[in-house]
């Protein structure tokens, strides 16, 4: 008879547990700190200013996200990990909820819904412009992420994917651009992605020389 | 017949807050006792945070309550709730994050301390840290302050007009601008020795006035707010208001004023000379390139859902009390 370590083990390292369980964390730890924000938030718990906060923290939560979701190719190759490439999907579609909560709370409790304004800021201030360019871009990848679309898209689904890498670069660059001064985190973020992209080099070079082909 | 001529800058009754939010301020803070546990378990607050939403006051800092004549608000503004006016601060010396000041200031030392009045005048001024609070009666002042960043808040004020100090140290003819600075003690303030909580921006921080805005009556030295001394995040012991311009213009913790014959390079000027002019003052016309100035948000009670935003007024709606001193400038030019 097998002991009762022995039984948890076994369930425990099994790929589709070992998944079930990473998918499980992802949640959580993406859903309990946004459940935390908004209760604060609308309770006016949150500081003198809570619409500021959450902008900020669903803000940098997506950039944490996107950064993750990129991580999972590396490490997944280089400690043979194949299993987490069944997880990836899932941060990134996180990545995209933080996105859009971002951009809502811009809309709706910093400007809000002064829709005049709020298309004056995207058009006027570069930052913003950029933003929203790399959250349009993520809204079609988001979109397109369903199994059935991607067995439909075919080859045109990758390409189409391979927009990730432009976008966590506006990213970068959108928060660089919207600090006032304090540019030490900012670079930080953005160095984190350039080693996120410096992994994918040659695919790089290849999709940018398919460019002037 | 009583014919009442509204100024631009009186404030709508809908904006006013019912009065039972503020008198009830302290019962409110000890209602959120009960988040003490929870903020604990939420990653995103710190601890001092939630060391505040147990404690029934805010800080740590002891401030001492001030007398003065107070100020009717005749304008009936509603005011920001003191929990957060001295939560929400931009004060790069101790941390560029707006709630950083609250929890890194609170062991600021402000006795002994040394204000001196000098430069081109004729009787220069030394005061100590009990003259700050008797040289002059003091005043409460209810006003509005807009930050740069489209928030604004209304505070009361305790403190004596910049004017009525400055004439007793006797500026002289040469004197055309007023220079401020912040205490230099990175030793005190983590942002001046910390280049990451303090933003990157030069230290001392310096401000400047035009010698005829400093000696406008709306121009405000400030000691106290809510009828007590300042805490160190809103500069304590004693720091300028300037109401018609941008918060950055009203320096915090002043160690010296000085007379000064040209216009001085001021710590925003320096760091960004197209986003921060030397003026400075509030025009909804004219956009930073990071902000849309048109409109801001008004802190006052409330949590998301507050509908806050409001349109901004030309000099913040001070027009009536300073738009003269402007009367043959390019305001676009010099913003």
């Amino acid at each position: 008879m097998l002991s009762f370590s022995h039984r948890v083990n076994m369930i425990i390292f099994s790929i589709k547990s070992k998944v079930l369980l990473v998918k499980l964390i992802i949640h959580l730890s993406a859903l309990l700190p946004l459940f935390n924000l908004y209760y604060l938030a609308f309770n006016d718990l949150l500081g003198a200013d809570p619409v500021e906060r959450v902008i900020h923290f669903t803000g940098i939560g997506a950039f944490n996200l996107l950064l993750l979701t990129l991580l999972i190719t590396p490490v997944a190759k280089t400690f043979k990990q194949g299993f987490l490439m069944k997880v990836r999907r899932l941060l990134g579609l996180y990545a995209f909820s933080y996105a859009l909560c971002h951009v809502l709370n811009f809309l709706a409790f910093d400007l809000q819904f002064a829709w005049g304004l709020f298309f004056n800021e995207i058009i006027e201030r570069p930052y913003i412009t950029i933003g929203m360019l790399a959250f349009v871009l993520l809204s079609a990848l988001a979109v397109t992420s369903y199994q059935s679309i991607k067995n439909h898209m075919g080859k045109k689904w990758q390409t189409l994917h391979n927009f990730s890498y432009l976008i966590i670069l506006l990213v970068a660059v959108h928060f660089y651009w919207s600090v006032k001064s304090e540019l030490l985190s900012p670079l930080f973020y953005l160095s984190l992605t350039i080693l996120l992209l410096l992994f994918r080099r040659k695919k790089l070079k290849a999709l940018i020389s398919s460019l002037f082909r | 017949m009583l014919i009442k001529i509204s100024k631009s800058s009186d404030i709508k009754e809908n904006e006013v807050t019912p009065e039972s939010i503020y008198l009830n301020r302290r019962e409110l803070l000890r209602g959120m006792g009960f988040l003490g546990a929870g903020a604990l378990l939420a990653g995103a607050s710190t601890n001092a945070k939630a060391d505040w939403f147990s404690k029934d006051e805010v800080t740590k800092f002891k401030t001492k309550p001030l007398e003065y004549k107070p100020d009717p608000n005749s304008d009936k503004l509603v005011l920001t709730p003191e929990r957060k006016v001295i939560t929400h601060n931009n004060y790069y010396e101790f941390g560029s994050q707006k709630h950083q000041p609250a929890e890194l200031s609170q062991e600021f030392k402000v006795n002994p301390w040394q204000l001196t009045i000098s430069g081109e005048c004729d009787k220069p001024v030394t005061l100590d840290y009990d003259d700050l609070y008797t040289i002059l009666p003091l005043e409460e002042h209810i006003r509005r302050l807009r930050c740069v960043e489209a928030w604004s808040m209304v505070i009361p004020w305790v403190g004596f007009s910049l004017a009525s100090l400055l004439k007793r140290a006797q500026p002289s003819t040469r004197a055309k601008y007023v220079l401020f600075e912040t205490l230099h003690d990175p030793k005190q303030m983590p942002g001046q020795s910390d280049r990451r909580l303090g933003g990157g921006i030069d230290y001392p921080y310096v401000e400047g006035l035009r010698l005829d805005e400093a000696m406008n009556p709306l121009t405000l030295l400030s000691v106290g707010l809510y009828g007590k001394t300042l805490p160190p995040q809103n500069g304590a012991p004693i720091r300028l208001v300037v109401p018609w311009k941008y918060g950055f213009k009203s320096i915090k913790s002043i160690v010296s004023i000085k007379f000064v014959e040209h216009k001085p390079l001021t710590t925003w000027g320096k760091l960004a000379p197209k986003e921060y002019g030397f003026y400075a003052n509030v025009n909804p016309e004219h956009d930073h390139p990071r902000w849309s100035q048109a409109s801001e948000r008004r802190i006052t009670s409330g949590g998301l859902f507050a509908r806050n935003r409001i349109d901004t007024l030309p000099f913040n709606g001070y027009g009536e009390d300073v738009a003269h001193l402007y009367k043959d400038m390019n305001l676009r030019k010099n913003f």
